[in-house]
């Protein structure tokens, strides 16, 4: 959380030249001619355009189908970035998984008087309909995508976690296959591990979380409000990658509690729903009565146990901006260990104290609605104009507790091409966890965004933002196996401790309240000296 | 297969056929209203109006009846359901919702076509009307052709399930209104007028040459009826309509295990027409037979999107 220039993850801090072991792809960038790339980055969003890989702004016509922007530049994670990483981002999905768990039963942590229960019982994404109702196998967040910022060469930060239903994992594999047919060159010289393995992985962790018997092909299909949704390349992208049906509410039934979908050979039962459609629109007999997006009865079935919806109805409540700022507790409650990545710095304006904190550095800080993403409702202090700031200032006076309040990161950056050249621009990162009886699969990539304007900190997609491929290196192989195949080992001891934690009534006095943020600060400072010092790791991937 | 896949599928193919039919109605109504010295010009595009259900909606746009206010009408107009520009937005829109059932060359086809109506104001004056009605021909030989090479499978049976219903459909509509609204009392069967309106439909279901190979003895009313009704090797005959639905019917049937209502039907009429002859359906009245031809039709749509589960 250093101020002055950001990190770059090819050049390091300092200039001195490329860090080690991505030097060949500084020189890869230095030699390659500006004319060329922009060549063939045409060629990538040509393909993108003719594939009709879209999104739509909303608020926009329909003729305002654009494509997100395609960077040729990649990113890059030396294996033992990625390792610790993909360590850290277990104990986070696990975390939220359990404590969806124990939010819609028994609520240790409430009683536990870890986190305020008005937080949880006053937001509007918790669920009273599903309470007591434990999904097929008490998985909740079967997909997560955690976003991720860096600021220096091991400061990884969480800046969100999205449980309910991630997207962007299609840019992920459509850029990889533009890389590998533009640039095949980089691919000669690292050996990059690859991402395509993922719709295999997310149809075996939804085939693991049917609610029938063995015996049985389960039947998947992928839920989605239909084609003038957004995100529906995306949808009918995964239903053909997984070969499952793409289905839309009226090609489903519900029938005693069963799910049906309605083929031309006759009725098939449903198992396993994938679905890409809000908790409010799914059935408009339990969530919001005008939906036409949904299909009636089917919370009814999903209450039965006759079907899997992932994710389960009610994850928001464990990505929501206000519970965001207790996850390292969470972490901690569920895992009995350190939380191996931290959170961003945040001021809950909740907070008498936090709220005039931010009041007097609203021009240093980062404000963002509870309840808002995709980058609207957000305040970028140092790039937002006086009426702006004013506007806020207001808002915040008025509605304290829908604001929560972040230092602006030192993004990292990468670099970009750009109208004048190479250029370092900001990045975020978001892997994409899945969670099924199988326990938590990561495929080793992720969806980089890039913020294209010079300075800026924005990285979605409906402000402007970019992607690029993100390439993990396979590094030494067969060490990564194995210490994958002993996490996988120790995710599951880690389970069963957390359960027993729990049984035995774990209390966690943790000083609440006004002395957060500083805590939350330490927590990042602790983390950082950590992993400075720590011998853990291959110093190798160190510059 | 999903029946909502399905049932996109099978109106792509009725919309992009009618949309085709309503091109190929233009175009010889222009050709009919070009000989506008004799009487047969007259009526020509209140002709053209009625084979499409269209003269009803037209009179309540209060709009006077002219050659460019009823071919934009039945090009362009948002207020027409069955404009061109509507069939194709709408072929459009069940493309896209089914996108990966279609092949690559047969949505561009489609999305090409509606691209070509998409913004345009007005159809010009003929030469431009012309020119449009000609690319819009040649974009729906493309989907036709594209059709033919996609996998024969469930996706490309029911998109031309759609396209030989609504064929059938348009057919009778044709005969019917040319046959008997537009003939004017007093006038002479086989007389210059005659002759004109017998023209326009061939040209409509592009059926002129087919016709002089068929029957040498010049333009009958009763050979058209036959050629139109009853001839089987005549893409857009009634009976080439009726074999090729129960032909794709018996395909479904056989990759799906299931045959239902709509197969009986469909092979109740064909065997119908295979017995039918020109004299007896003129002596029975020709109205009357085209009338109930179309709505067996119907019945048959109906029972297709039962069987398969459409709605």
């Amino acid at each position: 959380m250093s101020g002055g220039k950001a990190f770059d993850e090819i050049y390091g801090s300092d200039a001195a030249g490329a860090r080690e072991e991505f030097a060949a792809l500084a020189r890869w960038i230095e030699e390659t001619p500006a004319t060329e790339l922009e060549r063939r980055q045409h060629a990538a969003e040509a393909a993108f355009r003719q594939l009709g890989i879209t999104f739509a702004v909303y608020g926009e016509e329909e003729s305002a189908e654009r494509i997100i922007p395609f960077d040729i530049v990649p990113r890059i994670f030396s294996a033992g970035e990625w390792a610790r990483l993909q360590e850290g981002l277990e104990q986070r999905v696990l975390a939220i998984n359990a404590f969806l768990d124990d939010i819609y039963g028994e609520r240790r942590i409430l009683a536990d008087g870890i986190i305020p229960p008005e937080l949880i019982f006053g937001n509007p994404q918790f669920r009273t309909e599903v309470s007591g109702a434990r999904p097929p196998h008490g998985i909740y967040a079967h997909i997560c995508g955690i976003d991720m910022v860096r600021t220096g060469p091991d400061q990884f930060f969480v800046l969100e976690d999205n449980a309910r239903t991630p997207s962007g994992v299609s840019y992920m594999l459509e850029n990889r296959e533009a890389m590998i047919r533009l640039c095949p060159e980089l691919f000669d010289t690292y050996e990059v591990e690859p991402v395509d393995s993922y719709p295999d992985m997310l149809r075996e962790t939804l085939r693991s979380v049917a609610p029938r018997g063995s015996g049985h092909e389960p039947v998947c299909v992928l839920l989605t409000p239909g084609h003038f949704n957004s995100a529906f390349y995306e949808h009918s992208f995964l239903a053909d990658n997984l070969g499952i049906e793409l289905v839309e509410a009226a090609d489903l039934e519900v029938d005693d509690d069963f799910v049906w979908m309605r083929t031309i050979e006759g009725r098939v039962r449903v198992d396993v729903i994938y679905r890409r459609i809000d908790d409010d629109f799914i059935d408009p007999l339990v969530f919001r009565p005008d939906s036409v997006l949904g299909v009636p009865g089917l919370m009814a079935a999903y209450l039965a146990g006759n079907v899997a919806l992932a994710n389960a109805p009610g994850t928001g409540v464990a990505d929501d901006k206000a519970i965001y700022s207790y996850m390292p507790e969470i972490v901690r409650y569920y895992s009995g260990g350190e939380p191996k990545l931290p959170n961003v710095e945040t001021w809950r304006c909740r907070e008498g104290q936090a709220l005039q904190y931010t009041l007097d550095n609203l021009e240093s800080l980062v404000v963002k609605l509870v309840d808002g993403s995709g980058g609207y409702g957000m305040l970028v202090g140092p790039t937002a104009s006086k009426a702006e700031i004013e506007r806020f200032r207001e808002a915040l006076a008025a509605e304290p507790h829908r604001y929560i309040a972040q230092p602006t990161l030192a993004l990292s950056t990468v670099p970009t091409l750009t109208a004048k050249g190479v250029a370092p621009r900001h990045v975020d990162f978001r892997p994409f966890c899945l969670t099924g009886t199988n326990g938590v699969t990561i495929v080793p990539g992720g969806l980089t965004r890039v913020a294209l304007r010079e300075g800026s900190l924005v990285v979605n997609s409906s402000q402007g933002g970019g992607t690029k491929d993100s390439l993990i290196l396979a590094g030494a192989k067969r060490r990564q196996r194995q210490s994958q195949s002993q996490s996988g080992q120790q995710q599951d001891q880690s389970i069963d401790r957390s359960l027993l934690q729990q049984e035995g009534g774990m209390s966690v006095a943790i000083g609440l309240g006004q002395a957060q943020g500083g805590q939350i600060q330490k927590l990042g400072d602790t983390i950082q000296s950590q992993s400075l010092a720590g011998p853990a790791h291959d110093s190798s991937d160190e510059r | 297969m999903l029946s909502r896949t399905a049932a996109s599928l099978y109106w792509i193919g009725r919309y992009v056929e009618r949309a085709e039919f309503t091109a190929r109605l233009i175009e010889a109504t222009m050709r009919l209203d070009s000989l506008s010295h004799t009487p047969a010009g007259a009526g020509a595009w209140e002709s053209a109006l009625a084979v499409v259900a269209a003269d009803y909606g037209f009179a309540i746009t209060g709009e006077s009846l002219t050659p460019t206010s009823v071919s934009r009408y039945l090009t362009l107009s948002h207020d027409n359901p069955s404009s061109i520009r509507a069939c194709l937005d709408a072929a459009r829109g069940n493309a896209r919702a089914v996108r990966t059932a279609l092949s690559r060359e047969a949505w561009e086809s489609i999305n090409r076509a509606w691209l070509g109506v998409r913004d345009r104001a007005s159809t010009g004056g003929q030469g431009a009307t012309l020119a449009l009605i000609d690319s819009l021909k040649a974009e729906a030989r493309g989907f036709e052709g594209a059709l033919h090479r996609m996998l024969r499978n469930e996706a490309s049976h029911f998109v031309r399930l759609g396209a030989a219903v609504e064929r059938g459909d348009n057919t009778a509509r044709l005969i019917d209104v040319k046959y008997h609204l537009l003939l004017p009392e007093g006038e002479k069967v086989g007389g210059v007028l005659d002759r004109d309106q017998w023209t326009t439909i061939l040209q409509t279901v592009s059926a002129v040459t087919a016709y002089r190979w068929l029957y040498r003895d010049g333009l009958t009313a009763l050979n058209v009826a036959d050629l139109l009704i009853l001839r089987g090797e005549m893409p857009r005959s009634l009976a080439a309509s009726c074999d090729e639905v129960a032909m794709i019917l018996t395909n479904i049937g056989k990759r799906t295990g299931l045959q239902g209502e709509a197969d009986r039907l469909a092979r109740l009429r064909q065997t119908a027409l295979a017995r039918a002859t020109t004299r007896n359906i003129i002596n029975g009245g020709l109205h009357e037979y085209l009338t109930a031809f179309i709505a067996e039709n119907a019945r048959l749509d109906q029972a297709i999107g039962a069987q398969f589960r459409f709605a």
